[in-house]
């Protein structure tokens, strides 16, 4: 059973169509990329899962339950955890006080400080530092982990590779396997497609709003993906 | 087994602890030995104290910057005139009468101010206030524009008992408003009110509900202003709209939490202390005390925008009311070592 799933999904800003009908699907314990140029509406998708932006209640379904057009805050509390894209940490908190944010919506599950301390011993040595004060790569990691603290069915994740260095996206990257053995399915949106086929089981490719390729990275040829990424 | 756990308390906090019991002991007992002026500054520093930590918890911790908390003030004062003078209720049990109404109206204004964002809010919130206190100038029944005098509520009351009366519910509102602004922040819901703060759409990603939280501050803090307001003008026993519905209430509260440290619990008792030494000191010099007042405010935003706490507390990693978590992990034990 697909553990995330959209059908016909789509989305506006105003006037603007931004998503046109997108299907969807990740299996448990899956990860799935989702790759396209800028502006081919990746983080709308993303946002339009969270509950950000407004979508109609059987265009997703998370667990055989729709949750399309709840409140971002209830769909937490279902099981899917977004890591935005820029990380947002919270300035005026330290590093275990973002982890603990994480934890407000209560759902029970595997992750804990102590769990999420393991995953990257850093942050436990960076605890008391105020978020903001780590870099670029650590902030990513304490992004993951207040992500992971709403024990999610699925983690979502933005532009993971950011403004980071190719070393720290490897490191960032290699805590994946870990997150996935807790029972948790993972998205990750990329513009970087070199690391999207490095770690996804399956991608899709946006174009414009629309779904412009999908299937298995072993599969699809370096001419698929360039015309499905550029339109040309 | 070893264990994690998390430790809040600092070796300044139980100090802390220790002199804020000791203070209130003295508060308590002050009708015994001190004389009624000192009562009645110690009253008015309390409540000053409550309408201070609850402007903080708003504005310092909420995000929402209102201008119009006279409004909860002036409706706290007038209740002693409806539930008083026309119904005969004793007016210490108004106070938190005072409180519980004032709460109630909040429900409608938050749902009004709370469509304004920003600047908006501050000038919607400022208009609200406005709007009760022209309500209540135009009411005849409720003295009308010129106000009215309250002095019969406290009639049958013994000098004694009301002196003493006034300063223990302020000590209950100051240091009440004071642990409670900290037991909240201690709370789950104190760090989500703090990542609210921070940022809104990356707090409601992880499961806060913007919304509720900034409901619950808007009135709890109308709740406090509510019965602070209520024993401000017991201890004045005449109230007119002008003075119970002024924009110096929130002004005072501006000035107390800025220049003692907006979004710290300590900020407002720091601020409140300058406050007053301040108002000593220039009580002398008419319009000049507002106009320095006003300068030292000004100077406070440009240049130490974090307050004298910010600055003190910031420089010496001193918590007198830690909300912060520390997790104590287990030290690592030496035979397992990296190889």
């Amino acid at each position: 059973m697909s553990i995330l799933e959209t059908r016909n999904l789509t989305a506006f800003y105003g006037d603007f169509q931004a998503l046109y009908g997108i299907d969807f699907r990740l299996e448990e314990g899956e990860t799935v990329a989702v790759i396209g140029s800028n502006g081919a509406g990746k983080s709308t998708f993303l946002r339009t899962l969270t509950g950000l932006n407004a979508a109609a209640s059987d265009s997703v379904v998370l667990a055989g339950q729709p949750i399309g057009g709840l409140p971002a805050h209830r769909i937490v509390g279902l099981g899917l955890a977004l890591v935005p894209e820029g990380r947002r940490l919270f300035p005026s908190l330290t590093v275990e006080e973002n982890l603990l944010v994480g934890a407000y919506s209560g759902r029970k599950g595997p992750w804990s400080l102590e769990r999420l301390y393991k995953l990257f011993p850093i942050l436990a040595e960076r605890r008391h530092n105020p978020g903001t004060a780590l870099s670029g790569g650590q902030q990513q990691m304490v992004a993951i982990g207040r992500a992971l603290m709403s024990n999610p069915q699925v983690l979502l994740c933005d532009e993971l590779s950011l403004g980071l260095a190719p070393i720290v996206i490897r490191d960032i990257y290699a805590a994946l396997p870990g997150i996935k053995a807790e029972g948790c399915s993972v998205v990750v949106v990329e513009q970087d497609v070199s690391q999207a086929m490095n770690v996804a089981d399956r991608l899709y490719c946006f174009q414009e709003g629309r779904v412009s390729l999908e299937g298995r990275p072993d599969d699809l040829t370096r001419e698929q993906i360039s015309l499905a990424y550029f339109g040309v | 087994m070893n264990t994690a756990v998390i430790q809040r308390a600092t070796r300044a906090s139980r100090i802390g602890a220790i002199v804020g019991v000791l203070l209130v002991l003295a508060a308590i007992s002050m009708p015994w030995w001190a004389e009624r002026s000192s009562q009645r500054l110690a009253a008015e520093f309390l409540y000053t104290l409550a309408l201070a930590q609850m402007w903080n918890l708003l504005a310092g911790y909420g995000g929402l910057l209102s201008v119009g908390q006279q409004a909860f003030i002036g409706l706290g004062g007038y209740s002693l005139v409806l539930f008083g003078l026309q119904a005969g209720i004793n007016p210490f049990l108004i106070v938190p009468l005072a409180g519980l109404i004032t709460g109630l109206i909040a429900v409608p204004t938050a749902a009004i101010v709370f469509r304004l964002r920003g600047a908006y809010f501050a000038v919607g919130t400022w208009v609200v206030a406005e709007v009760f206190r022209l309500l209540i100038a135009n009411t005849t029944s409720l003295g009308g524009g010129s106000g009215t005098s309250i002095t019969s509520t406290v009639i049958g009351i013994p000098a004694w008992w009301r002196e003493s009366l006034t300063l223990w519910m302020a000590l209950a509102l100051g240091a009440g408003a004071t642990l409670a602004v900290y037991l909240l922040l201690r709370s789950r819901h104190g760090l989500a009110l703090t990542a609210v703060r921070d940022s809104e759409p990356a707090a409601e990603s992880l499961g806060i509900s913007v919304k509720r939280i900034k409901w619950f501050v808007y009135i709890a803090s109308a709740v406090g202003c509510g019965m602070a307001g209520a024993l401000i003008f017991i201890t004045k026993l005449r109230i007119a709209p002008e003075a119970a519905f002024s924009i110096d209430w929130t002004a005072t509260m501006f000035f107390v939490v800025v220049i003692g440290g907006i979004g710290t619990i300590e900020g407002p008792i720091v601020g409140t202390l300058v406050f007053f030494i301040l108002r000593e000191l220039l009580s002398d010099y008419g319009t000049w005390y507002m106009i320095i007042l006003g300068s030292v405010a000004v100077a406070f935003m440009l240049w130490i925008p974090r307050g004298i706490w910010g600055l003190v507390g910031g420089r010496f990693d001193m918590h007198f009311f830690p909300v912060q978590r520390r997790l104590k992990l287990p030290e690592p034990q030496s035979n397992n070592k990296e190889e």
